[in-house]
């Protein structure tokens, strides 16, 4: 189909590259014309010929570029012992973090803890099972409000709040998938995603449980055995050992025969089924599962903003850690870490540009799904179907 | 005079008049809902992609109206002549967001044609969230003033105030869908365009040029959504960079109600989904007026999967 087309197109001479690329300048130019006015046009026209000319030659070689990427798992690269090895030095470098950042950067890690345990979890329902989750800040948001509220209202400790929430979040999950999964590929998407502005429409508007927009606010800090975690280096620890816990059981389970079994349905859910693999039931531990993660996550979250609100559980937010998961590469754990890490990091780097930030991701969204759809660290043979 | 009238008879009046004026409301709503819901079902039919993109280009519609006719109303053209100013900015406004549509399919959606499924979709949210950005750069955050033109000038039946405008956009929608209806059972374009949502791989086998049939089909979803945007712009008078989220969403549960890739469909969800909202936040609770649209999704897929007017799919194996 789209062979006859390019056969149609003039050859791939310089000239013809270049004269392809001021057209396609031009068009884009003509696009932009009406929203900034004419002397923006023409700047924008010189900006994106150039900029397509460069990746015209560079396109050449973009499979001898991305085919130097690690094609192959991180593990594939790496012999077992070295792979060991680096694994051991990032944790040991992550626990030094405190000695010799300052407290923003101490921020930041914390921060990026608490998403790359979610990116683990919604990596369980999207990379391991293959269900695309479009709501999981809706998990994220429960986990969250059930900390804060059995903290505020009814005066549970961090360690009895943390439990009890995981154990709600847990269950809303599975309720929530019980209908969400009759249905298949997209239509789970947009039916998620429509859990997802529910709740967060419910956390606005429940103005007597929920303060609403106002949201909840006077949370303490959590302590262990009456020591208030009350620096900031404290709270990184205990974030910093929630993710090794959490990396430590997916890695388990991943490797367990549930594991195994989310991985047949991903591949072919009829002939897991065929083989004896109660899908439904598995699909309903997936999603179980990643709402723990998630509210793990919310409980930490909350514990260390000490506020709350439904302004921080929206489709972006959703959209965020779904980017996170699939930039990482689906089904790898060291790539959705690297990928949580990646997006967390690097918007704060760029907090000069700020405006620009979504306008990049949206751009890397479309990018990294033509010229690297396994993400940065996946492996090729993870495939997902409808 | 109220007064006159028994308590009880006054209620049911009261009550009688509030719902036809939310009737009216509903299908305002609800046609623009449907002739937005027409691109997403078309685009479902023939790529299985939910194009989340194209609620962006219902509102750079709205944008792009706003932008042409505040230019025709500085070179003096609207005070020439109203509805010549209004037919140029529609029209300018529909070539604009179509080749946005067209743009959009060439750069994000046709390399990842034989990708698995996840990709387009993500891409497409790359897509409208650059789309959404890029608007607010350009254009700013505030929100964008489109002139009141048409006022509330309307007329009075049975106690129910419609306006002009409200009548036009009702008028204007349903004309273009049987266009449409038209346009694809009869032409050789459209005979085309249900072949590729068939059977593809036939399709281009018995000569259909896949390619040009899907660049049509996001020319017209993409010039629908448009004038959706315009008429919408028109009827609040207040745009914004972030209205084409929540409408795009809600037309795309307007399709998969009425079941996706059918016009039909498109055209009665978008109606039922209007009214449902309009209906519902009026006599339930209007702060979770956003919620209704997706509770009534969630209820329709339970129920009926293949929507009210699709079939259900069957996988094969």
């Amino acid at each position: 189909m789209a062979t006859s087309v390019s056969q149609k197109r003039p050859a791939r001479t310089s000239e013809g590259v270049l004269l392809k690329s001021l057209v396609a300048a031009l068009w884009l130019s003509f696009l932009f014309l009406p929203l900034k006015g004419l002397s923006a046009a023409v700047v924008f026209f010189f900006a994106v010929a150039l900029v397509l000319v460069f990746s015209r030659s560079l396109v050449k070689y973009h499979k001898t570029i991305t085919g130097m990427l690690p094609s192959v798992r991180l593990s594939g690269l790496f012999p077992r012992e070295r792979m060991r090895i680096l694994i051991f030095l990032s944790f040991l470098f992550a626990a030094a973090v405190p000695l010799f950042a300052g407290d923003y950067y101490i921020d930041v890690a914390i921060l990026a803890g608490i998403y790359i345990i979610l990116a683990l979890g919604l990596n369980v329902i999207i990379g391991f099972t293959g269900l695309l989750n479009l709501g999981f800040a809706a998990f994220y948001a429960i986990g969250a409000y059930a900390y804060a509220l059995l903290h505020t209202k009814m005066g549970f400790g961090f360690w009895t709040a943390m439990p009890a929430s995981l154990v709600l979040t847990t269950l809303a999950g599975f309720l929530l998938a019980v209908p969400a999964l009759r249905l298949r590929g997209d239509y789970l998407a947009i039916v998620t995603l429509g859990f997802g502005e529910i709740t967060r429409l419910i956390l606005n508007n429940w103005d007597s449980l929920t303060q609403g927009p106002n949201g909840i606010s006077g949370i303490a800090r959590p302590e262990i055995i009456s020591f208030p975690l009350n620096t900031l280096a404290s709270y990184y620890y205990l974030v910093l050992c929630c993710v090794i816990f959490s990396i430590f059981i997916i890695r388990r389970v991943h490797a367990s025969r549930i594991g195994r079994a989310w991985i047949a349905i991903r591949e072919d859910e009829i002939a897991s089924s065929v083989l004896g693999i109660h899908a439904t039931a598995y699909k309903l531990y997936a999603f179980a599962f990643g709402a723990f993660w998630a509210s793990l996550a919310g409980s930490l979250f909350t514990a260390k903003m000490q506020f709350v609100s439904p302004e921080s559980f929206t489709f972006m937010e959703s959209v965020l850690i779904v980017c996170m998961v699939i930039l990482g590469g689906l089904g790898s754990i060291t790539g959705v870490v690297i990928g949580a890490l990646i997006l967390v990091i690097l918007p704060e780097m760029l907090r000069e540009v700020q405006l620009y930030r979504m306008l990049a991701l949206g751009a890397g969204l479309v990018l990294l799904m033509i010229f690297r759809p396994q993400g940065l660290f996946g492996g090729k043979g993870v495939s997902l179907r409808g | 005079m109220p007064g006159e009238i028994p308590p009880k008879q006054r209620f049911f009046c009261y009550n009688l008049s509030m719902f036809l004026q939310q009737l009216i409301n509903g299908l305002t709503l609800g046609s623009v809902y449907a002739l937005i819901a027409l691109g997403y079902s078309m685009v479902y039919g023939i790529l299985e992609l939910i194009n989340f993109a194209h609620g962006e280009i219902y509102m750079l519609g709205a944008y792009f109206g706003i932008i042409f006719f505040g230019l025709f109303t500085a070179v003096g053209l609207t005070a020439f002549s109203l509805p010549l100013a209004l037919a140029l900015t529609f029209v300018l406004s529909v070539i604009f967001c179509a080749s946005y549509g067209f743009t959009i399919e060439k750069i994000a959606y046709k390399p990842l044609r034989n990708a698995p499924r996840l990709s387009p979709l993500i891409s497409a949210i790359g897509v409208s969230i650059f789309l959404q950005n890029f608007v607010m750069l350009t254009q700013g955050a505030t929100d964008k003033v489109f002139p009141p033109i048409f006022g509330t000038a309307g007329f009075r039946f049975l106690s129910v105030q419609m306006t002009y405008l409200q009548l036009s956009i009702i008028v204007v929608s349903v004309i273009l869908m049987f266009c449409l209806r038209f346009f694809v059972r009869k032409t050789r374009m459209g005979k085309a365009m249900r072949a590729v949502a068939q059977d593809k791989v036939m399709a281009s086998l018995v000569g259909v040029n896949i390619d040009t049939v899907i660049s049509v089909t996001f020319l017209i979803g993409s010039g629908l959504a448009a004038i959706a945007g315009l008429m919408v712009a028109m009827y609040y008078g207040l745009v914004n960079y972030f209205i084409g989220y929540v409408a795009g969403i809600k037309a795309f549960t307007a399709a998969v109600l009425g079941g996706i890739g059918s016009i039909r469909g498109a055209m009665l969800g978008g109606i039922l989904l209007g009214l449902v909202e309009s209906l519902g936040g009026s006599y339930i609770s209007s702060e979770y007026k956003d919620a209704y649209a997706f509770i009534l999704l969630i209820i329709v897929l339970l129920v009926k999967p293949g929507g009210l007017f699709g079939k259900a799919e069957l996988e094969k194996v």
